[in-house]
């Protein structure tokens, strides 16, 4: 056939139509496109019965109820407990993002034993029985050497079965030095031993009060209870409470707050005694409590009157006098006004006279153990066994001076001094730290001078991780004996988190444990039972969970009932019964230790004229800033004015910024005494001219590829500055400066 | 949209976001993300190339020091009813991958429909929408936490807020396995109203006045749905979308950044 150019038209022609006719292509389009998306690779989430499993959550200390769906054996899901007292079907972010803890990548798969240097991240897999094997026969050395007391443990919580075999433990081994994360929660804890002479932990009846003056607390980021004080936020503002904020900077909980002040830096508690002043004078105080259930008060107010006149407290805190005279009375008028301290989310314990100054605001209106007040809640002692004999190792080893100085004569209020260790242990004055346990804690991150807590740790001969993930700490250690994640595991939960009654909570296995991990409790069973003699002997359980039930007597049912145990017949004892003071009433002062509520300036490091600014840090419920590390999906959700590529942004006023030559979203150099690190500038009007602030929670550099290597620790930046009075770290911030990058 | 109030069979499920009460927290957003196996990537700080369905963005009052202010603003999709369904991203897919429901006022998105072009999201005036520019990747053994619920979404396609719609299926199923043609209020709600530590997300049918978010901002559904509650506000409201989100804040700056407003003009119902 010839193909002329009329054919050629006509088959040019009819191809195009019947192309266009036919479904052919169409079809082929689409089922590339279903074939493109359903690659291989996205997966199909397995179908499974459906369930609800209930548990408490442990990632902070407030203890969220939880309710984790379930698929057939796979938890796909973390909710919030309805009816729950503490978060009533709410829950954090971080709360949500448990199981990415659980099914996530930093997780410790089994035992295992340093092979590199410290740090680099090389390990063996060994047994189970091969590493008790091990620690035993150190630790049995080291007792053997009449060194058992150079033997340290960094425990998390200070309350529980968990803490509390450590303690044991460690004693019947022979070792003073028993450590805890502390917290403002310490601080207060002194504050209501000095001041009611009991033992207790300080709750807050936030939900009755009606006028809130808190003092820099990150109410709504993650203070005290988290999800409680949400609640609490949301009631605050249907019923009308006033809420007032005193803090230098533009917190959301000061954004949410009905008035913010912003302070100066590190002076609330010369505002506290400012208040106080104008209550004092102007006859605005609780008379009925003041004269008969209170000592020192005469005194005290001298003092007050003479040193914190509003004129005074307003060139310190650079607050207009009339709006210190004003918040005194309206404090003082309210109903039921409610002082709360501990900056940002309250993981810093802070200065014991500013613990105090805030508690005296409380004291002179009177609301103390009252409804809508501050509340001694007793801490529930369940988790003591009858003492089993020390031998006479333990003995001499008990009677060593603690290498924290916790308890001698220069701190005896403190029960634990983790920010005076590294030092302890660094100058080696008495002896040693010859071997470091560390258990729920990352103290090597989370610890004020991180650097020099962590070259402390480095000069240590022997260190034991019993963390679930491979965090800062976990990375120092020789030996990782890995805990099951709170979602695999029993465990107490006493909640300290300042709730206004005695409550304690249950932990409860949602899964079987993922990975040939081991509860801390068992490990440290099956340790004392592998070193024996009296030893072995304080440890008469078959397993953790025996212990656990037998330690929570009567307490084991409901909690295993019901996830809870509350002691609704709690009442905070009345003013005549309150204090347990030499003279039974509520002081003001103690003249024997030298302590009263006043106004203590922080001696900064570093100088002005090289470091014009001051760095403070600040919490965002977005950033888990302790032992938890932020997970794949709380990382996502954090700002980007936060965190941008892998820097992290420094808050700067544009007036300071403009100054300084610093353009908005520009690299930086933020440095401090303690060191130095690349920044972003993030322009903030809501932060003081002259003051600086980064994100606590950041700049890990252990975990995965999500968290690792972001942003800067701001505990690297800043140093432990010690509370005289308390020997606690009383640091709010650092002297800084800030340049080009 | 001449259906009396009351007589309407229709549901128009909405939700109502009080900014007065909303800490900026975040539960919202990652809530979300683990209900509906939301994908995430090693860095996640350029927002516009993630994947969040509900985003919590930050505003200020733009005032110097003292003076500044901050409120968070949760945006989920706004499932727009526009007029009679005329959703902006419904009007333009050309796959029919996203549609408006009238039976519940839900804007779908199905992800085996959609190829990839984006018109929607050049649509969507509140970039409630997203795009998987690379296909998701969970780490370790986190497939084990997918929902299986919810599809897991492959590269080339859109994604969006769905309002849960998949906890809507399972209360109806529910409802149909007891024999009942209804559900109840708290059988259906979305996973951030449920997370909401702050208690400020309502959710449930706007045309049901014993519904919490029909009581708190009172609809007029003669006039496209404008709330009648002067505190109560929706984003870009005179766009004439219709959305079904509506925020409530005492604030003035805030009611005025939810739309755009000429420097005098008064908002509310008298700046229409």
């Amino acid at each position: 056939m010839k193909i002329d150019r009329r054919s050629f038209l006509a088959l040019a022609v009819g191809g195009a139509a019947g192309t266009a006719l036919t479904p052919l292509p169409w079809k082929l389009t689409d089922d590339s496109s279903i074939w493109s998306q359903n690659w291989p690779w996205t997966p199909v989430p397995e179908k499974g019965e459906n369930s609800y499993a209930f548990t408490s959550c442990t990632l902070c200390p407030g203890g969220c109820g939880l309710m984790v769906r379930m698929v057939g054996e796979r938890a796909v899901k973390i909710e919030g407990l309805e009816g729950h007292p503490v978060n009533d079907g709410g829950v954090c972010v971080l709360g949500l993002s448990g199981l990415q803890l659980l099914y996530g990548s930093t997780r410790v798969k089994t035992p295992l034993k340093r092979v590199g240097k410290r740090g680099q991240g090389h390990w063996k897999k060994i047994s189970w029985e091969a590493a008790l094997a091990e620690v035993a026969e150190k630790l049995g050395q080291l007792r053997d050497d009449n060194q058992s007391h150079t033997v340290a443990c960094i425990t998390g919580s200070k309350h529980g079965t968990i803490p509390a075999l450590f303690k044991r433990f460690m004693t019947v081994y022979g070792s003073p030095n028993v450590m805890t994360t502390p917290s403002v929660g310490d601080t207060l804890e002194m504050a209501l031993q000095v001041m009611h002479g009991v033992e207790a932990q300080a709750g807050y009846d936030v939900e009755n009060a009606d006028y809130i003056l808190s003092f820099g607390s990150g109410l709504i980021e993650g203070w005290g209870a988290p999800v409680r004080m949400f609640r609490a936020n949301s009631a605050w503002r249907e019923n009308g409470t006033k809420v007032v904020q005193v803090e230098p900077r533009l917190s959301n909980t000061a954004a949410k707050s009905d008035q913010w002040i912003p302070i100066n830096p590190g002076t609330e508690a010369a505002l506290a005694m400012g208040i106080a002043h104008v209550m004092m004078k102007e006859s605005l105080v609780n008379n009925d409590f003041v004269e008969s259930y209170t000592e020192g008060y005469t005194g005290w107010k001298k003092m007050v009157l003479d040193e914190y006149a509003p004129e005074k407290v307003a060139s310190i805190t650079g607050i207009d006098k009339m709006v210190i005279v004003k918040v005194a009375r309206e404090f003082a008028g309210a109903g039921k006004p409610l002082a709360l301290c501990g900056r940002g989310n309250g993981e810093t314990p802070g200065s014991l006279a500013e613990a105090m100054a805030v508690h005296t605001v409380n004291a002179l209106v009177g609301n103390i153990n009252q409804e809508g007040g501050v509340v001694a809640v007793p801490i529930p002692e369940y988790a003591a066994w009858p003492e089993t004999g020390l031998d006479n190792t333990a003995q001499i080893g008990m009677a060593k001076d603690r290498v924290d100085g916790a308890g001698s004569d220069a701190f005896p209020l403190a029960a634990s001094l983790l920010n005076r260790f590294a030092a302890g242990a660094m100058s080696a004055k008495d002896y040693p730290v010859n071997a470091l346990l560390v258990s729920g804690t990352n103290p090597v991150y989370s610890t004020p001078g991180a650097n020099d807590f962590k070259k402390a740790v480095e000069k240590i001969p022997f260190v034991v991780s019993f963390s679930s993930y491979m965090d800062e700490t976990a990375m120092q250690a020789d030996l990782i004996l890995p805990n099951h994640v709170y979602l695999e595991r029993y465990e107490d939960i006493p909640v300290m988190a300042g709730l206004q009654k005695p409550m304690v909570e249950l932990t409860q296995p949602v899964v079987f444990p993922m990975h040939d991990t081991k509860n801390a409790g068992d490990a440290i069973i099956e340790l004392s039972n592998a070193m024996g003699g009296s030893i072995g002997d304080a440890f008469p359980w078959e397993s953790y969970e025996a212990c656990l039930e037998e330690t929570l007597g009567d307490k084991w049912d409901v909690l295993s009932e019901d996830g809870l145990w509350e002691d609704e017949a709690f009442q905070p004892a009345g003013w005549g019964e309150a204090f347990a003071t030499a003279s039974g009433k509520f002081e003001f002062m103690n003249p024997d230790m030298d302590l009263m509520p006043s106004y203590v300036p922080l001696n900064l490091e570093g100088n002005a004229s090289t470091f014009p600014l001051l760095l403070m840090p600040f919490d965002s419920m977005r950033l888990a800033s302790g032992f938890i590390s932020d997970p794949p999906f709380v990382i996502k959700a954090v700002e980007d004015t936060i965190l941008k590529g892998k820097d992290a942004c420094v808050e700067v006023n544009p007036a300071t910024a403009k100054s300084l030559g610093l353009a908005d979203g520009k690299p930086a150099t933020l440095s401090t005494p303690k060191g130095e690190a690349r920044v972003r500038i993030y322009h903030y009007h809501g932060i003081m001219p002259g003051v600086v602030a980064i994100p606590r929670g950041l700049g890990h550099s252990a975990d995965d590829k999500y968290m690792a290597g972001k942003g800067v620790n701001f505990n690297e930046l800043i140093g432990p500055v010690e509370d005289r009075a308390s020997g606690l770290d009383m640091a709010w911030g650092v002297r800084a400066k800030l340049a080009k990058a | 949209m001449k259906e009396a109030q009351g007589h309407n069979k229709n549901k128009k499920f909405g939700m109502v976001i009080d900014l007065d009460k909303c800490t900026g927290c975040g539960a919202c957003m990652v809530a979300c993300m683990a209900e509906n196996n939301v994908p995430f990537r090693e860095d996640e700080s350029d927002k516009q190339l993630g994947t969040a369905w509900m985003r919590v963005y930050k505003m200020t009052n733009g005032k110097p020091f003292p003076e500044t202010e901050v409120c968070y603003i949760p945006r989920p999709c706004m499932h727009c009813e526009g007029h009679g369904g005329h959703s902006p991203c419904v009007s333009v897919c050309p796959a029919t991958a996203t549609d408006y429901d009238n039976h519940t006022g839900i804007v779908s998105q199905i992800y085996t429909r959609c190829f990839g072009c984006r018109y929607c999201m050049a649509a969507c005036p509140y970039h409630a929408r997203v795009f998987n520019w690379w296909d998701p990747v969970w780490p370790a053994d986190m497939e084990k936490m997918l929902n299986p619920d919810v599809s897991v979404r492959m590269r080339g396609v859109v994604e969006k807020c769905s309002f849960c719609y998949h906890r809507y299926q399972r209360a109806m199923e529910k409802a149909y396995y007891e024999e009942r043609q209804e559900i109840e209020e708290d059988e259906y709600q979305t996973s951030c109203t449920q997370a909401c530590p702050a208690g400020a997300i309502a959710f449930g049918d706007l045309n049901n006045p014993d519904h919490a978010v029909h009581q708190l901002v009172k609809p007029d559904n003669r006039h496209g749905g404008r709330p009648k509650n002067p505190h109560a506000f929706r984003l870009l409201e005179r766009l004439g979308t219709n959305p079904k989100v509506y925020y409530l804040s005492s604030r003035e700056w805030v009611i005025r950044a939810g739309d755009n407003y000429v420097k005098n003009e008064k908002t509310g119902a008298g700046g229409h």
